[in-house]
């Protein structure tokens, strides 16, 4: 069940993943997130984490992409012209993307057996993963506040008209 | 076990942080035609406060706080103290040449100092959540302040490119962090050390290393990663190219450092074989290129990209030595580099009014002191004796050629060579008379922020060059802390500090 639910949704999200980079317009591109943003979600589902999978939907395959599509709508983003630029990028991505991920996929296969493992306590509870959150990354949790801060501050600096 | 607080774990931080949000939100209630001074000066204070704390963390008991997360060490202070110092300094710059009118001047001080929390906590971070949350704090505020000059052409474009570019590099270091998660199970370094240590050796910890080093390649502007240099540094105002090329490259080194000696002092074979082609590649490209341009500040991107080609041979020694001259050199080129940037911004404007080569013709008669000083920074910078760059230099090299490096150590000193000729060019065009024809350059009258920012790193760069005692003393103390000198690689100790849960 498990297995057939992961090649279901693996499979969905890899190809919107694809779909993703080949269309030319941008709100088939985030359309196309959101079908990412969904099936990543069920992937979490399928492994025990209830909770991530719940926040995956709440935070990402809603608040996010939602404002995603807005603003998109918003600026009325037509479709991309294709240039001299990007088709370099093709003649030099595609060769490195498909060497990484050979390279990946083979490492994987070769040698999944050597992989570190992780748990949270079995069942893992909304307590134990608030007591990675909220006690022992609690530092990393803060500083990620500046983060934000420093996004919003550029953004008004770069945005503001000058008077 | 761990009298200190956590708080004072990270009072650098703390102080830094503080200060960015109280100018950010003086800057919101002040008139829109008052000055703008005072904030820089209140950001300077804060910085000149987190160099204390920074430089009282030397006799604080080296341990880790927050769970695991931060340790304060002897080389986190020694970074701390750096990084501290640059941005000190880039601030003084900054308020001098920051026209008053027409530009953000509150969010510059603001974003400065919230970039210098990232940059600092890079250098203090053992948990590589923090150490991807720092970096990406330190990186996009430096791609705003790239583009601060929004009006110019080159502004904007500078920061684009650096934006695009960095996050596209910062992925390949998540996707290192990513994999590392995946073969030790675990984000602590040192856990993931002594992970590393126990198990079988597959690939993916070499693979990841591999992510993470293009990550930080980028950072440290290293070739092959270099390419978006010259172009962010030509773009962005003088006084920010002062901080990105020197504070963020100090704190990616940190990192590096860390991650090397620390963490996979196992595969020490991959990544100094890496390492070596980056830092041969690096001084090589940069210091050819640097030979054909005509734009200064262009000439000093290229020039950086060398000297971390100079800084990266440093690698090829074996862990105490390699840290204590790459430590070494990240002081002595911090302090010529932000020097020659402060003449630049001085004497080119923050709009950049002078900014080809033949533009700097007969700046020294026109202003005795400024050009005194670029020579000087010239010639620390080339590597003559009696000034920081030579001492760094010369350790750096000596560590290569201990460890056996021998051909590094010969194209790095045959890059020295090439090096002095541009530098000599620029030097001689300085110091050229001006033809009676044309205008003389226009410099700004002198200011009280862009002396003392003179007296800093000119006084810094000479004690490097003349006394580097007390530094390199503090640069093996550094190093010891990551590596303890007996530890071999294989022995490496895991301190009891799992969190307690």
């Amino acid at each position: 069940m498990q297995l057939v639910l992961f090649f279901i949704f693996g499979g969905l999200c890899a190809a919107a993943a694809l779909n993703l980079l080949l269309t030319r317009h941008p709100i088939n591109s985030a359309l196309s997130l959101i079908v990412v943003m969904t099936s990543l979600a069920v992937l979490y589902l399928t492994l025990g984490a209830e909770f991530l999978a719940a926040a995956q939907v709440i935070v990402y395959s809603g608040a996010i992409m939602v404002l995603f599509t807005f603003v998109i709508m918003l600026l009325n983003a037509g479709e991309e012209v294709r240039t001299r630029g990007s088709r370099a990028a093709y003649l030099v991505g595609v060769p490195g993307v498909a060497a990484l991920f050979s390279l990946l996929t083979f490492v994987f296969l070769s040698q999944g057996n050597h992989l570190g493992k992780s748990t949270l306590a079995n069942p893992a509870t909304l307590y134990d993963l608030s007591a990675v959150l909220f006690r022992d990354l609690l530092l990393p949790f803060e500083v990620t506040s500046v983060l934000i801060l420093i996004a919003i501050l550029g953004a008004v600096a770069l945005a503001r008209k000058e008077h | 076990m761990n009298q200190v607080p956590d708080i004072l774990r990270i009072l650098p931080e703390v102080i830094l942080t503080l200060a960015g949000v109280a100018v950010m939100m003086i800057e919101a209630v002040l008139h829109q035609n008052t000055s703008r001074r005072p904030l820089g000066w209140l950001a300077v204070g804060s910085v000149a406060a987190a160099f204390w704390a920074s430089m009282a963390q030397f006799q604080m008991a080296p341990g880790t706080g927050f769970h695991g997360v931060v340790q304060t060490d002897s080389f986190s202070a020694f970074f701390h103290v750096l990084i501290c110092g640059i941005v000190l300094v880039c601030c003084l710059i900054a308020l001098d040449c920051m026209p008053e009118r027409g530009e953000n001047m509150g969010e510059f001080f603001a974003l400065v100092l919230f970039g210098a929390v990232g940059m600092v906590l890079m250098s203090s971070a053992v948990e590589l959540l923090l150490v991807f949350i720092a970096l990406e704090i330190s990186s996009i505020s430096t791609y705003i302040l790239a583009g601060f000059r929004k009006h110019s052409v080159k502004g904007p474009e500078s920061s684009l490119k650096y934006f695009l570019l960095g996050s596209f590099a910062t992925a390949f270091f998540l996707y290192g962090v990513a994999l590392v998660f995946g073969a030790t199970g675990t984000t602590n370094i040192r856990e993931i050390a002594a992970t590393l240590a126990t198990t079988p050796m597959p690939a993916f910890p070499v693979i990841a290393l591999a992510m993470m080093l293009i990550g930080i390649g980028f950072k440290v502007s290293a070739a092959p990663f270099q390419v978006w240099t010259p172009d962010v540094y030509e773009g962005a105002p003088s006084p920010v190219v002062a901080l990105m090329s020197t504070a963020p490259k100090a704190a990616a080194f940190a990192v590096l450092l860390r991650l090397t000696y620390a963490v996979f002092p196992l595969l020490h074979v991959q990544w100094s074989s890496l390492l070596w082609l980056m830092a041969a590649l690096s001084m090589t490209v940069g210091n050819l290129a640097a030979l054909r341009q005509q734009n200064v500040k262009r000439m000093l991107a290229y020039s950086s990209i060398a000297h971390a080609g100079y800084l990266l041979v440093a690698f090829s020694a074996p862990s105490s030595e390699g840290i204590a001259a790459a430590s070494f050199y990240a002081v002595a080129y911090a302090a010529m580099n932000v020097g020659i940037f402060a003449v630049v911004s001085h004497v080119g404007g923050y709009d950049d009014h002078l900014n080809s080569i033949s533009d700097y013709r007969g700046v020294a008669y026109r202003s005795p002191l400024m050009g005194a000083v670029l020579a000087f920074f010239l010639i620390s910078l080339i590597g003559i004796p009696f000034t920081g760059g030579f001492f760094g230099k010369f350790y750096v090299f000596a560590a290569a050629l201990h460890a056996g490096a021998i051909w590094l150590a010969i194209i790095g000193l045959l890059n020295s060579g090439i090096a002095a000729y541009y530098y000599l060019r620029l030097l001689t065009t300085v110091y050229t008379r001006h033809a009676e024809d044309s205008a003389e350059p226009n410099i700004a009258p002198l200011s009280i922020p862009i002396v003392l920012a003179l007296l800093l790193t000119v006084g810094s760069t000479l004690v490097l060059g003349i006394m580097p005692g007390r530094v390199l003393y503090a640069a093996r103390w550094a190093a010891s802390s990551v590596v303890p000198p007996t530890a071999a690689p294989t022995e490496i100790v895991v301190a009891p500090l799992q969190p307690a849960r």
